[in-house]
Protein backbone atom coordinates (compact mmCIF):
# COMPACT_ATOMS: atom_id res chain seq x y z
CA UNK A 1 0.00 0.00 0.00
CA UNK A 2 1.27 3.29 -0.51
CA UNK A 3 0.35 6.20 1.35
CA UNK A 4 -0.45 9.26 0.00
CA UNK A 5 1.54 12.18 1.13
CA UNK A 6 0.49 15.24 2.31
CA UNK A 7 2.28 18.20 3.72
CA UNK A 8 -0.53 18.07 6.42
CA UNK A 9 0.92 15.47 8.32
CA UNK A 10 4.49 17.22 8.40
CA UNK A 11 2.27 19.05 11.40
CA UNK A 12 1.70 15.90 13.56
CA UNK A 13 4.96 15.27 15.07
CA UNK A 14 3.90 19.00 16.47
CA UNK A 15 0.56 18.46 17.46
CA UNK A 16 1.70 15.84 19.51
CA UNK A 17 4.54 17.05 21.15
CA UNK A 18 2.05 20.11 21.81
CA UNK A 19 -0.46 17.86 23.30
CA UNK A 20 2.21 16.26 25.58
CA UNK A 21 4.19 19.16 26.95
CA UNK A 22 1.96 22.02 26.64
CA UNK A 23 -1.42 20.64 26.89
CA UNK A 24 -1.48 17.80 29.66
CA UNK A 25 1.36 19.81 32.07
CA UNK A 26 -1.61 22.47 32.17
CA UNK A 27 -4.23 19.76 32.98
CA UNK A 28 -1.87 18.52 35.71
CA UNK A 29 -1.55 22.28 37.17
CA UNK A 30 -5.33 22.56 36.83
CA UNK A 31 -6.41 19.11 38.92
CA UNK A 32 -3.55 19.63 41.57
CA UNK A 33 -5.04 23.16 42.03
CA UNK A 34 -8.42 21.87 43.03
CA UNK A 35 -7.79 18.85 45.33
CA UNK A 36 -6.45 18.33 48.31
CA UNK A 37 -3.11 16.05 49.73
CA UNK A 38 -5.66 13.27 49.40
CA UNK A 39 -6.36 13.85 45.93
CA UNK A 40 -10.17 14.59 46.70
CA UNK A 41 -12.05 17.82 45.06
CA UNK A 42 -11.43 21.11 46.73
CA UNK A 43 -11.52 25.09 46.95
CA UNK A 44 -9.22 25.18 49.67
CA UNK A 45 -6.01 26.33 48.12
CA UNK A 46 -8.23 29.04 46.54
CA UNK A 47 -9.81 30.25 49.41
CA UNK A 48 -6.37 29.74 51.35
CA UNK A 49 -4.47 32.06 48.97
CA UNK A 50 -6.73 34.60 49.14
CA UNK A 51 -7.24 34.76 52.85
CA UNK A 52 -3.58 34.85 54.20
CA UNK A 53 -2.43 38.07 54.67
CA UNK A 54 1.16 38.07 54.65
CA UNK A 55 0.72 36.03 50.85
CA UNK A 56 -1.71 39.16 50.15
CA UNK A 57 1.04 42.06 51.50
CA UNK A 58 3.60 40.05 49.34
CA UNK A 59 1.44 39.89 46.19
CA UNK A 60 0.83 43.49 46.52
CA UNK A 61 4.45 44.07 47.05
CA UNK A 62 4.98 41.95 43.97
CA UNK A 63 2.66 43.80 42.16
CA UNK A 64 3.98 47.27 42.92
CA UNK A 65 7.43 46.33 41.82
CA UNK A 66 6.31 44.98 38.87
CA UNK A 67 4.64 48.56 38.11
CA UNK A 68 7.31 50.85 38.79
CA UNK A 69 10.02 48.42 36.55
CA UNK A 70 6.87 48.72 34.37
CA UNK A 71 6.71 52.73 34.15
CA UNK A 72 10.39 53.04 34.62
CA UNK A 73 11.21 50.92 31.12
CA UNK A 74 8.20 52.84 29.45
CA UNK A 75 9.62 56.14 30.66
CA UNK A 76 12.73 55.70 28.99
CA UNK A 77 12.10 53.29 26.23
CA UNK A 78 9.23 55.47 24.96
CA UNK A 79 11.99 58.57 24.45
CA UNK A 80 14.68 56.42 22.70
CA UNK A 81 12.30 54.39 20.59
CA UNK A 82 10.94 57.38 19.47
CA UNK A 83 14.38 59.55 18.99
CA UNK A 84 15.23 56.62 16.57
CA UNK A 85 12.40 55.91 14.80
CA UNK A 86 12.29 59.07 13.46
CA UNK A 87 15.91 60.30 13.12
CA UNK A 88 17.28 60.75 9.68
CA UNK A 89 20.37 58.89 10.50
CA UNK A 90 21.10 55.99 8.03
CA UNK A 91 23.11 54.04 10.62
CA UNK A 92 19.90 54.09 13.16
CA UNK A 93 19.81 49.95 12.79
CA UNK A 94 23.62 49.92 14.02
CA UNK A 95 21.99 52.18 17.71
CA UNK A 96 19.25 49.81 17.85
CA UNK A 97 21.22 46.52 18.14
CA UNK A 98 23.67 48.27 20.75
CA UNK A 99 20.71 48.10 23.24
CA UNK A 100 20.11 44.72 22.04
CA UNK A 101 23.25 43.36 22.26
CA UNK A 102 23.83 42.86 26.09
CA UNK A 103 20.40 40.80 25.97
CA UNK A 104 22.51 37.70 24.13
CA UNK A 105 24.98 37.63 26.92
CA UNK A 106 23.16 34.63 29.65
CA UNK A 107 21.01 36.14 31.28
CA UNK A 108 22.34 34.97 34.76
CA UNK A 109 26.00 36.46 34.10
CA UNK A 110 24.38 39.85 33.05
CA UNK A 111 22.55 40.02 36.46
CA UNK A 112 25.92 38.90 38.21
CA UNK A 113 27.41 41.47 36.28
CA UNK A 114 25.02 44.28 37.71
CA UNK A 115 25.41 42.81 41.33
CA UNK A 116 28.81 43.32 40.82
CA UNK A 117 28.58 47.08 40.14
CA UNK A 118 26.04 47.34 42.68
CA UNK A 119 28.37 45.75 45.41
CA UNK A 120 31.09 48.29 43.72
CA UNK A 121 29.20 51.21 44.58
CA UNK A 122 28.16 49.90 47.85
CA UNK A 123 24.59 49.50 47.50
CA UNK A 124 24.47 45.34 47.55
CA UNK A 125 22.60 44.32 50.34
CA UNK A 126 21.59 48.08 51.29
CA UNK A 127 18.77 48.95 48.93
CA UNK A 128 17.07 45.73 48.24
CA UNK A 129 14.11 46.93 46.39
CA UNK A 130 16.12 50.00 44.92
CA UNK A 131 18.55 46.90 43.44
CA UNK A 132 15.53 44.93 42.13
CA UNK A 133 14.03 47.23 39.97
CA UNK A 134 17.26 48.36 38.74
CA UNK A 135 18.06 44.92 37.58
CA UNK A 136 14.89 44.30 36.02
CA UNK A 137 14.96 47.52 34.43
CA UNK A 138 17.86 46.73 32.62
CA UNK A 139 16.92 43.47 31.58
CA UNK A 140 13.69 44.03 30.36
CA UNK A 141 14.32 47.22 28.91
CA UNK A 142 15.18 45.80 25.50
CA UNK A 143 11.59 43.87 25.57
CA UNK A 144 9.86 47.64 25.81
CA UNK A 145 12.12 49.69 23.32
CA UNK A 146 11.59 47.00 20.56
CA UNK A 147 7.67 46.85 19.83
CA UNK A 148 7.80 50.35 20.84
CA UNK A 149 10.46 50.90 17.80
CA UNK A 150 8.74 49.11 15.51
CA UNK A 151 5.09 50.55 15.43
CA UNK A 152 6.21 53.80 15.27
CA UNK A 153 8.30 53.06 12.64
CA UNK A 154 5.14 52.03 10.84
CA UNK A 155 3.69 55.26 11.75
CA UNK A 156 3.46 57.38 8.17
CA UNK A 157 5.96 60.39 7.51
CA UNK A 158 3.15 62.33 5.89
CA UNK A 159 0.88 62.06 9.15
CA UNK A 160 3.52 63.97 10.14
CA UNK A 161 4.03 66.40 7.39
CA UNK A 162 0.20 66.73 7.54
CA UNK A 163 0.48 68.00 10.84
CA UNK A 164 2.77 70.54 11.07
CA UNK A 165 0.62 71.79 7.35
CA UNK A 166 -2.84 72.23 9.47
CA UNK A 167 -0.62 74.51 11.53
CA UNK A 168 -0.21 71.68 14.85
CA UNK A 169 2.93 72.69 16.64
CA UNK A 170 5.08 69.88 17.68
CA UNK A 171 3.83 68.95 21.14
CA UNK A 172 0.52 69.23 19.42
CA UNK A 173 1.57 66.37 16.32
CA UNK A 174 2.93 64.20 19.33
CA UNK A 175 -0.16 64.21 21.14
CA UNK A 176 -2.34 63.69 18.50
CA UNK A 177 -0.15 61.61 15.95
CA UNK A 178 2.69 59.72 17.60
CA UNK A 179 0.96 59.02 21.23
CA UNK A 180 -2.31 57.15 19.51
CA UNK A 181 -0.32 55.67 17.01
CA UNK A 182 2.14 54.20 19.28
CA UNK A 183 -0.39 52.60 21.40
CA UNK A 184 -0.19 49.13 20.30
CA UNK A 185 3.50 48.80 20.67
CA UNK A 186 2.83 50.43 24.36
CA UNK A 187 0.39 47.91 25.28
CA UNK A 188 2.53 44.58 24.15
CA UNK A 189 5.92 46.25 26.06
CA UNK A 190 3.48 46.67 28.90
CA UNK A 191 2.56 42.92 28.42
CA UNK A 192 6.02 42.02 27.98
CA UNK A 193 7.63 43.79 30.87
CA UNK A 194 5.13 43.13 33.70
CA UNK A 195 4.79 39.07 33.74
CA UNK A 196 8.43 38.36 34.23
CA UNK A 197 8.81 41.56 36.61
CA UNK A 198 6.08 39.47 38.88
CA UNK A 199 7.49 35.94 38.13
CA UNK A 200 11.75 36.25 37.25
CA UNK A 201 12.73 35.71 40.86
CA UNK A 202 16.52 34.81 39.43
CA UNK A 203 16.75 38.87 39.47
CA UNK A 204 14.82 39.60 43.14
CA UNK A 205 16.93 36.55 44.54
CA UNK A 206 20.17 37.65 43.70
CA UNK A 207 19.78 41.36 43.87
CA UNK A 208 17.57 41.65 46.76
CA UNK A 209 19.65 39.72 49.04
CA UNK A 210 16.81 37.21 48.91
CA UNK A 211 15.22 39.42 51.38
CA UNK A 212 12.61 40.73 48.25
CA UNK A 213 9.76 38.03 48.02
CA UNK A 214 7.70 38.21 43.93
CA UNK A 215 5.27 35.66 43.16
CA UNK A 216 7.42 33.64 41.26
CA UNK A 217 9.05 32.99 44.36
CA UNK A 218 6.30 31.76 45.54
CA UNK A 219 5.64 29.16 43.08
CA UNK A 220 9.35 27.70 43.31
CA UNK A 221 8.67 27.89 47.17
CA UNK A 222 5.75 25.78 47.34
CA UNK A 223 7.15 23.43 44.46
CA UNK A 224 9.21 21.64 47.04
CA UNK A 225 6.71 21.73 49.88
CA UNK A 226 2.75 21.58 48.61
CA UNK A 227 2.19 20.88 45.30
CA UNK A 228 -0.88 22.23 45.34
CA UNK A 229 -1.06 25.49 46.81
CA UNK A 230 1.72 25.75 43.82
CA UNK A 231 -0.41 24.62 40.87
CA UNK A 232 -3.06 27.17 42.72
CA UNK A 233 -0.56 29.68 42.48
CA UNK A 234 0.51 28.70 38.78
CA UNK A 235 -3.30 28.61 37.84
CA UNK A 236 -3.88 32.39 39.20
CA UNK A 237 -0.88 33.82 36.85
CA UNK A 238 -1.86 31.68 33.79
CA UNK A 239 -5.62 33.56 33.76
CA UNK A 240 -4.04 36.42 34.32
CA UNK A 241 -1.76 35.95 31.33
CA UNK A 242 -4.45 34.63 29.01
CA UNK A 243 -7.55 37.32 30.15
CA UNK A 244 -4.27 39.99 29.15
CA UNK A 245 -3.43 38.43 25.91
CA UNK A 246 -6.84 37.50 24.88
CA UNK A 247 -7.82 41.96 25.45
CA UNK A 248 -4.69 42.76 23.20
CA UNK A 249 -5.53 40.56 20.76
CA UNK A 250 -2.14 38.55 21.43
CA UNK A 251 -3.89 34.75 20.07
CA UNK A 252 -4.20 37.02 16.80
CA UNK A 253 -2.22 34.82 14.32
CA UNK A 254 -0.34 37.32 12.34
CA UNK A 255 0.98 39.52 15.69
CA UNK A 256 4.73 39.13 16.21
CA UNK A 257 5.51 38.67 20.39
CA UNK A 258 8.94 39.52 21.95
CA UNK A 259 10.39 40.63 18.61
CA UNK A 260 10.40 36.85 17.11
CA UNK A 261 10.84 38.29 13.80
CA UNK A 262 13.38 40.75 14.60
CA UNK B 1 19.47 75.48 11.11
CA UNK B 2 18.58 77.34 14.11
CA UNK B 3 20.41 77.25 17.91
CA UNK B 4 17.13 75.53 19.44
CA UNK B 5 17.02 72.83 16.41
CA UNK B 6 20.64 72.44 17.79
CA UNK B 7 19.92 71.94 21.43
CA UNK B 8 17.14 69.21 20.97
CA UNK B 9 19.71 67.11 18.72
CA UNK B 10 22.16 67.35 21.17
CA UNK B 11 19.63 66.64 23.79
CA UNK B 12 18.39 63.74 21.98
CA UNK B 13 21.47 62.23 21.46
CA UNK B 14 22.96 62.85 25.07
CA UNK B 15 19.70 60.88 26.55
CA UNK B 16 20.81 58.19 23.59
CA UNK B 17 24.31 58.08 25.01
CA UNK B 18 23.32 57.96 29.02
CA UNK B 19 20.76 54.91 28.36
CA UNK B 20 23.44 53.21 26.57
CA UNK B 21 26.43 53.75 28.98
CA UNK B 22 23.93 52.68 31.55
CA UNK B 23 23.43 49.54 29.74
CA UNK B 24 27.07 48.93 29.41
CA UNK B 25 28.47 49.82 32.82
CA UNK B 26 28.48 46.60 33.87
CA UNK B 27 30.01 44.50 31.33
CA UNK B 28 32.80 46.88 30.67
CA UNK B 29 33.43 46.95 34.33
CA UNK B 30 33.83 43.46 34.76
CA UNK B 31 36.04 43.65 31.09
CA UNK B 32 38.13 45.80 32.54
CA UNK B 33 38.43 44.15 36.13
CA UNK B 34 38.61 40.39 33.77
CA UNK B 35 42.14 41.88 33.56
CA UNK B 36 43.40 43.34 36.89
CA UNK B 37 44.88 41.11 39.81
CA UNK B 38 42.32 41.45 42.10
CA UNK B 39 39.25 39.12 43.75
CA UNK B 40 37.42 42.05 44.43
CA UNK B 41 35.81 45.04 42.43
CA UNK B 42 37.16 48.50 43.51
CA UNK B 43 40.75 47.35 44.56
CA UNK B 44 43.81 48.00 42.72
CA UNK B 45 45.95 45.70 41.14
CA UNK B 46 48.91 44.39 38.20
CA UNK B 47 47.87 43.19 34.87
CA UNK B 48 46.69 39.43 34.66
CA UNK B 49 45.44 36.72 32.62
CA UNK B 50 44.64 35.13 35.69
CA UNK B 51 41.40 35.06 35.83
CA UNK B 52 40.91 33.70 32.42
CA UNK B 53 43.78 30.60 33.67
CA UNK B 54 41.38 30.10 36.56
CA UNK B 55 38.41 29.81 34.51
CA UNK B 56 40.33 27.50 32.15
CA UNK B 57 41.65 25.23 34.42
CA UNK B 58 38.49 24.53 36.42
CA UNK B 59 37.04 21.69 35.18
CA UNK B 60 33.36 21.69 36.38
CA UNK B 61 33.43 25.26 34.88
CA UNK B 62 34.43 23.53 31.40
CA UNK B 63 31.83 21.09 32.04
CA UNK B 64 29.31 23.43 32.15
CA UNK B 65 30.20 25.25 29.47
CA UNK B 66 30.17 22.32 27.17
CA UNK B 67 26.96 21.43 28.65
CA UNK B 68 25.38 24.66 27.97
CA UNK B 69 26.48 24.69 24.43
CA UNK B 70 25.70 21.03 23.76
CA UNK B 71 22.21 21.80 25.47
CA UNK B 72 21.85 24.75 23.20
CA UNK B 73 22.80 23.06 20.28
CA UNK B 74 20.61 19.81 20.40
CA UNK B 75 17.96 21.59 21.66
CA UNK B 76 17.86 24.46 18.75
CA UNK B 77 18.59 21.60 16.37
CA UNK B 78 15.84 19.46 17.48
CA UNK B 79 13.60 22.49 17.63
CA UNK B 80 14.25 23.76 14.30
CA UNK B 81 13.25 20.44 12.26
CA UNK B 82 9.76 20.24 14.62
CA UNK B 83 8.92 23.29 14.45
CA UNK B 84 9.37 24.12 10.67
CA UNK B 85 7.90 20.58 9.74
CA UNK B 86 4.80 21.97 12.11
CA UNK B 87 4.62 25.32 10.38
CA UNK B 88 3.96 23.89 6.86
CA UNK B 89 1.91 21.01 8.51
CA UNK B 90 -0.05 24.00 10.21
CA UNK B 91 0.57 25.97 6.94
CA UNK B 92 -1.57 23.43 5.12
CA UNK B 93 -4.17 22.35 7.43
CA UNK B 94 -7.83 23.00 7.66
CA UNK B 95 -8.36 27.01 8.84
CA UNK B 96 -9.55 25.77 11.97
CA UNK B 97 -6.43 23.09 13.21
CA UNK B 98 -4.43 25.56 12.12
CA UNK B 99 -5.88 28.58 14.72
CA UNK B 100 -6.25 25.55 17.43
CA UNK B 101 -2.14 24.81 16.96
CA UNK B 102 -1.27 28.04 16.62
CA UNK B 103 -3.13 29.74 19.80
CA UNK B 104 -1.91 26.39 21.70
CA UNK B 105 2.21 26.77 20.21
CA UNK B 106 1.50 30.40 21.76
CA UNK B 107 1.02 29.24 25.60
CA UNK B 108 4.30 28.58 26.24
CA UNK B 109 5.39 32.48 24.70
CA UNK B 110 3.25 34.06 26.72
CA UNK B 111 3.47 32.51 29.80
CA UNK B 112 5.59 33.08 32.98
CA UNK B 113 8.52 30.67 32.06
CA UNK B 114 7.95 29.65 36.18
CA UNK B 115 4.60 28.39 34.99
CA UNK B 116 6.02 26.22 32.29
CA UNK B 117 8.95 24.99 34.14
CA UNK B 118 6.47 24.21 37.21
CA UNK B 119 3.68 22.65 34.59
CA UNK B 120 6.21 20.17 33.27
CA UNK B 121 7.78 19.19 36.56
CA UNK B 122 4.62 18.42 38.38
CA UNK B 123 3.96 16.95 34.88
CA UNK B 124 6.88 14.15 34.84
CA UNK B 125 7.06 13.80 38.76
CA UNK B 126 3.06 13.02 38.73
CA UNK B 127 4.21 10.47 35.81
CA UNK B 128 6.70 9.18 37.79
CA UNK B 129 9.24 10.38 35.13
CA UNK B 130 12.76 10.73 36.48
CA UNK B 131 14.43 13.46 35.50
CA UNK B 132 16.92 12.79 32.71
CA UNK B 133 18.90 14.64 29.89
CA UNK B 134 15.16 13.98 27.99
CA UNK B 135 13.29 15.69 30.42
CA UNK B 136 15.63 18.70 30.02
CA UNK B 137 16.05 18.17 26.50
CA UNK B 138 12.06 18.21 26.23
CA UNK B 139 11.45 21.35 28.70
CA UNK B 140 13.92 23.78 26.29
CA UNK B 141 12.03 22.38 23.34
CA UNK B 142 8.64 23.36 24.59
CA UNK B 143 10.62 26.93 24.92
CA UNK B 144 11.84 27.24 21.86
CA UNK B 145 9.87 25.72 19.28
CA UNK B 146 7.27 27.82 19.13
CA UNK B 147 9.57 30.79 18.03
CA UNK B 148 10.97 28.77 15.09
CA UNK B 149 6.90 28.14 13.71
CA UNK B 150 6.82 31.82 14.62
CA UNK B 151 9.93 32.61 12.54
CA UNK B 152 8.50 30.06 9.36
CA UNK B 153 5.09 31.19 9.76
CA UNK B 154 5.33 34.94 8.00
CA UNK B 155 8.21 32.85 5.27
CA UNK B 156 5.51 30.17 4.25
CA UNK B 157 2.87 33.09 3.80
CA UNK B 158 5.19 34.96 1.60
CA UNK B 159 5.79 32.17 -0.53
CA UNK B 160 4.66 31.71 -4.00
CA UNK B 161 2.43 28.75 -3.90
CA UNK B 162 1.94 28.05 -7.74
CA UNK B 163 5.34 26.93 -7.80
CA UNK B 164 4.70 24.13 -6.02
CA UNK B 165 2.34 23.44 -8.22
CA UNK B 166 4.13 23.38 -11.30
CA UNK B 167 6.77 21.07 -9.89
CA UNK B 168 4.26 18.71 -9.10
CA UNK B 169 2.84 19.11 -12.87
CA UNK B 170 6.35 18.70 -14.24
CA UNK B 171 6.21 15.59 -12.48
CA UNK B 172 8.16 15.99 -9.38
CA UNK B 173 7.35 13.76 -6.39
CA UNK B 174 5.67 15.64 -3.57
CA UNK B 175 8.52 14.98 -1.12
CA UNK B 176 11.15 16.31 -3.74
CA UNK B 177 8.82 19.02 -4.53
CA UNK B 178 8.77 19.49 -0.88
CA UNK B 179 12.43 19.71 -0.67
CA UNK B 180 12.99 21.46 -3.74
CA UNK B 181 10.68 24.30 -4.18
CA UNK B 182 8.75 25.09 -0.34
CA UNK B 183 12.08 24.28 1.70
CA UNK B 184 14.51 26.85 -0.26
CA UNK B 185 11.58 29.59 0.10
CA UNK B 186 11.68 28.99 3.61
CA UNK B 187 15.73 28.81 4.65
CA UNK B 188 15.70 32.51 5.82
CA UNK B 189 12.81 32.10 8.36
CA UNK B 190 14.39 28.40 9.48
CA UNK B 191 17.73 30.28 9.72
CA UNK B 192 16.60 33.16 11.87
CA UNK B 193 14.44 30.65 13.91
CA UNK B 194 17.33 28.26 15.02
CA UNK B 195 19.35 31.29 16.13
CA UNK B 196 16.57 32.64 17.94
CA UNK B 197 16.31 28.93 19.79
CA UNK B 198 20.05 28.74 20.20
CA UNK B 199 19.98 32.24 22.34
CA UNK B 200 16.73 30.97 24.09
CA UNK B 201 18.10 27.71 24.94
CA UNK B 202 21.38 29.60 26.11
CA UNK B 203 19.55 32.21 28.19
CA UNK B 204 17.34 29.57 30.15
CA UNK B 205 17.08 29.16 33.84
CA UNK B 206 14.11 28.54 35.46
CA UNK B 207 13.45 25.56 32.99
CA UNK B 208 16.29 24.22 33.40
CA UNK B 209 16.37 23.96 37.47
CA UNK B 210 13.21 22.26 37.19
CA UNK B 211 13.45 19.46 34.56
CA UNK B 212 17.65 18.95 34.78
CA UNK B 213 18.78 15.94 36.08
CA UNK B 214 20.87 16.14 38.98
CA UNK B 215 24.29 16.84 39.11
CA UNK B 216 23.63 19.02 35.26
CA UNK B 217 25.02 22.05 35.41
CA UNK B 218 24.56 24.84 32.83
CA UNK B 219 26.41 28.30 32.70
CA UNK B 220 22.98 29.91 34.21
CA UNK B 221 22.45 27.21 36.82
CA UNK B 222 26.16 27.37 37.83
CA UNK B 223 26.59 31.14 37.95
CA UNK B 224 23.23 31.37 40.07
CA UNK B 225 24.11 29.13 42.85
CA UNK B 226 27.58 30.06 42.93
CA UNK B 227 26.49 33.57 44.00
CA UNK B 228 23.69 32.83 45.84
CA UNK B 229 24.01 30.05 47.72
CA UNK B 230 27.64 30.54 47.94
CA UNK B 231 28.55 27.07 46.27
CA UNK B 232 32.05 28.79 45.04
CA UNK B 233 34.39 26.80 46.44
CA UNK B 234 36.58 30.22 46.22
CA UNK B 235 36.39 34.25 45.33
CA UNK B 236 38.21 32.66 42.50
CA UNK B 237 35.48 31.32 40.87
CA UNK B 238 33.43 34.39 40.96
CA UNK B 239 36.37 36.10 39.52
CA UNK B 240 36.83 33.94 37.00
CA UNK B 241 33.12 34.63 35.67
CA UNK B 242 34.65 38.37 35.18
CA UNK B 243 36.46 36.81 32.39
CA UNK B 244 33.72 34.34 30.91
CA UNK B 245 31.41 37.40 30.74
CA UNK B 246 33.91 39.10 28.83
CA UNK B 247 34.78 36.36 26.57
CA UNK B 248 30.86 35.61 25.26
CA UNK B 249 30.59 39.55 25.74
CA UNK B 250 33.29 39.70 23.05
CA UNK B 251 32.09 36.82 21.03
CA UNK B 252 28.78 38.27 20.76
CA UNK B 253 30.34 41.53 19.35
CA UNK B 254 32.51 39.97 16.83
CA UNK B 255 29.30 37.55 15.51
CA UNK B 256 26.88 40.87 15.38
CA UNK B 257 29.47 43.30 13.74
CA UNK B 258 30.15 40.56 11.30
CA UNK B 259 26.72 39.72 10.17
CA UNK B 260 26.03 43.09 10.05
CA UNK B 261 29.17 43.60 7.29
CA UNK B 262 27.60 40.09 5.70
CA UNK B 263 24.36 41.43 5.43
CA UNK B 264 25.87 45.07 3.98
CA UNK B 265 27.65 43.29 1.02
CA UNK B 266 24.52 41.46 0.25
CA UNK B 267 22.95 44.99 -0.34
CA UNK B 268 25.83 45.89 -2.12
CA UNK B 269 25.81 43.05 -4.41
CA UNK B 270 22.20 43.73 -5.34
CA UNK B 271 22.39 47.11 -6.66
Amino acid sequence: MRLHFSRKILGIPYAVFLVFFVIIPMLVILFYAFTDKEMHLSFTNFIQFFSDPTKLSTIVYSLVIAFITTAVCLAIAYPVAYILARSKMKKKFVILLLFVTPMWINFVLRINAIRELLSWVGLLGEANYFNTIFGMVYDFLPFMILPLYTTMLKIDESLYEASSDLGAGGFTTFTRVTLPLSMPGVASGITMVFLPSMTNYVVSDMLGNSKVTIIGKFIYEYFGTNWHMGSMVALILLIVVFLSTWLTGGFREDETVRGANL
Amino acid sequence: MNRKAIVIKCLKAAFIGIVLLLLYAPILLLAVYSFIDTDIIGTSGGFTFDHYTDLFTNAQAMTMIGNTLGLAFASAALSTVLGTLGAIGMYYSKKRVRTTMGAVSRIPIINAEIVTALALAIMFVAFGLPKTYFTLLMGHMVICTPFVVLSVMPKLKQMDNSLYEAALDLGASPAKALFKVILPQIVPGIISGFMLAITLSLDDYIVTVYTRPSGFDTISTYVFNATIRGNAHTAQTLSSFWALTTIIFIIILIVTISANLAGRRKKEVRK
